[in-house]
């Protein structure tokens, strides 16, 4: 797998980060050195094995169906660059 | 049955598929311990998690893994020991994390299928692909302000339960009897509460349009339907559209669209440039979810008797149709109320197609035209079963019956009470309706040489005098049946 200037575009609309046409470059690089490190994997054998989804052998905690009612809304606005009424305010997102 | 639509060179037919997002009833989200009420102060029920601060991890509530369980269990289908919670990443303002916690490869449940019941007493199997756990988003409001969009996140975090179905529905009709089907089992099993205006329960609908017997259209996607009568709506226009596309020598592009409920028209989301590309991968904050063997036998135990099961057992007990039993068990409240009022009293159970008419027919006008609920019924099941009974044993006739229902739904009297006051009961002495009938002929003999000379219709003229006199107490059977003899003894 390569990486090209197309997909390096790609990935950095998808994660809404901008790039000018060194720093592409220097992803294109960065990012296939580090592709071409994974690919020795491929050289073992991995059929008839399942793939490992955690390395903890623990099983996944479950919680009790219980709500705590800590009126949440002046500490979570409170970095909030714009607010009104409680509300988050946002640059408007459609038309 | 045609399901075709008439096109201008041949027929069309629809194939739609349904995603329907139900959320689980349950005290608190999914990954994190606030409160999921409807209706508080915008964002007074966020935690960190649901804000996603650096930092904070999600824990499962195990809750709303069992409500899954059952809903997967309520709808025939297969549940999965091994589930895995995968990031679906895309940007939106309601969305803080980035991403929303859901279930791609690995589902907690799987293939299963739901009945649906037509008027004509058959029915149709619609087959499930999969339920899966995931996220809620918050909410967004755009028309508060001009160049603002408002966050709400108290959404942010709620279980969901996503139930996809197969592209096995034709007609808007059976997409809105499907979602009927799927919010009956939902609300029988109490694992969601079924508020379609609160948004609890809602749907994406995948349509495309095809020639009889050909292989499936290109499908377009619209998304966030919260009615039925919007999901009808927006399926009409869809097809129309894409027929319209067809039938010009163009073809359909695949898309995702938003059905505009004030126009009734639907129109494309995103632009082609952005379309979704979510980079699914295993969530590295959860482990795989494992339910035991046991652990989903015991929450089978625990399962309510269900719609189809309930409909079943009312056809065999009662000898009723497909149809009216499946009316009486749509809705919890109606088949608790049928029960109740059909055990109020054991003559009731020979006249259990009366006690079925008088619930959905009259009763339910009655509630609908005081904007009332089953629940909340000024008539209890007990008193109805009274009334039912003095109709089925003649004491008073279906026509009175229905004054004293209304009577009844008002004044909150018994019928019995009702009946003794009015003086109501059915005249059924054979010598007083003679007598009556006898007048009536008297009375009226220019009328009775035409009856007699071939004019048939007059009967009901003369039926109607004789009830008039009585006050419309006769038993009409016994009125009629009086009146022929006279008449003809006559000739």
């Amino acid at each position: 797998m390569k990486i090209d200037k197309n997909t390096i575009n790609r990935i950095a609309r998808l994660s809404r980060i901008k790039l000018d046409d060194k720093e592409s470059e220097d992803y294109i690089k960065d990012l296939n050195s580090i592709l071409d490190w994974v690919e020795q994997l491929n050289e073992v054998n991995t059929e008839n094995v399942e793939p490992l989804s955690n390395i903890s052998s623990s099983i996944l905690p479950k919680r009790e169906d219980l709500s705590n009612d800590s009126n949440s809304s002046e500490e979570i606005l409170e970095n909030a660059p714009d607010k009104l009424e409680g509300f988050f305010a946002v640059p408007k997102v459609v038309e | 049955m045609n399901n075709l639509i008439k096109g201008e060179k041949h027929d069309w037919e629809m194939v739609i598929g349904l995603e329907i997002h139900a959320q689980v009833k349950s005290n608190s989200k999914l990954f994190s311990s606030s409160s999921t009420k409807f209706g508080s102060l915008p964002n007074s029920q966020v935690s960190l998690v649901d804000a996603a601060m650096p930092g904070m991890l999600p824990v499962i509530n195990k809750y709303c893994v069992e409500q899954a369980v059952k809903t997967g269990v309520g709808l025939n289908a297969k549940i999965n020991n091994y589930s895995v919670f995968d990031r679906k990443n895309y940007f939106y303002a309601d969305l803080p994390q980035g991403y929303q916690i859901s279930q791609y490869k690995y589902p907690i449940v799987g293939e299963g299928k739901v009945t649906i019941d037509f008027k004509d007493g058959t029915s149709k199997d619609i087959r499930i692909v999969r339920l899966h756990l995931e996220q809620d988003a918050g909410k967004s409001l755009h028309d508060q302000n001009p160049s603002k969009t408002y966050v709400d996140l108290n959404r942010s975090g709620v279980a969901l339960m996503e139930i996809v179905s197969e592209p096995d529905i034709r007609t808007p009709d059976e997409a809105g009897m499907y979602i009927s089907k799927i919010r009956s089992i939902l609300m029988y099993l109490d694992t969601c509460d079924g508020n379609m205006q609160e948004g609890s329960l809602r749907a994406d609908v995948n349509i495309s349009v095809r020639k009889p017997g050909d292989e499936y259209g290109t499908r377009c996607e619209i998304k966030n339907l919260n009615s039925i009568k919007f999901i009808k709506q927006a399926i009409n226009y869809e097809a129309k559209r894409q027929i319209e596309i067809l039938e010009s020598g163009g073809s359909i592009e695949q898309n995702t669209m938003l059905f505009n409920t004030s126009t009734g028209k639907t129109k494309p989301m995103r632009n082609k440039e952005e379309a979704h590309d979510y980079r699914y991968f295993p969530d590295p904050d959860l482990l795989p979810l494992e339910i035991s063997k046991e652990e989903i036998g015991k929450i089978k135990s625990s399962i309510p008797e269900l719609p189809d099961e309930l409909k079943n057992k009312f056809i065999e007990t009662y000898k009723l149709s497909n149809y009216d039993a499946s009316v009486l068990t749509a809705e919890k409240q109606t088949s608790d109320y049928f029960n109740e009022t059909i055990n109020s009293d054991s003559e009731l159970k020979n006249h259990a197609k009366i006690v079925v008419n008088w619930i959905t027919s009259e009763l339910f006008s009655l509630l609908n035209k005081n904007n009332q609920d089953l629940n909340k019924s000024p008539v209890s099941p007990e008193n109805l079963g009274q009334l039912i009974k003095l109709i089925s044993t003649n004491e008073i006739s279906g026509k009175i019956a229905k004054d004293v229902l209304e009577d009844m739904f008002s004044s909150g009297k018994t019928a019995r009470q009702i009946v003794d006051e009015k003086d109501l009961q059915q005249v059924t002495d054979q010598g007083e309706i003679a007598k009556v009938i006898d007048e009536v002929i008297a009375e009226n003999p220019k009328m009775v040489e035409q009856y007699l000379a071939g004019k048939d219709k007059l009967l009901g003229f003369f039926v109607g005098k004789a009830m008039k006199l009585t006050k419309g107490k006769a038993n009409p059977k016994m009125l009629n049946d009086i009146l022929k003899q006279k008449l003809n003894k006559k000739n």
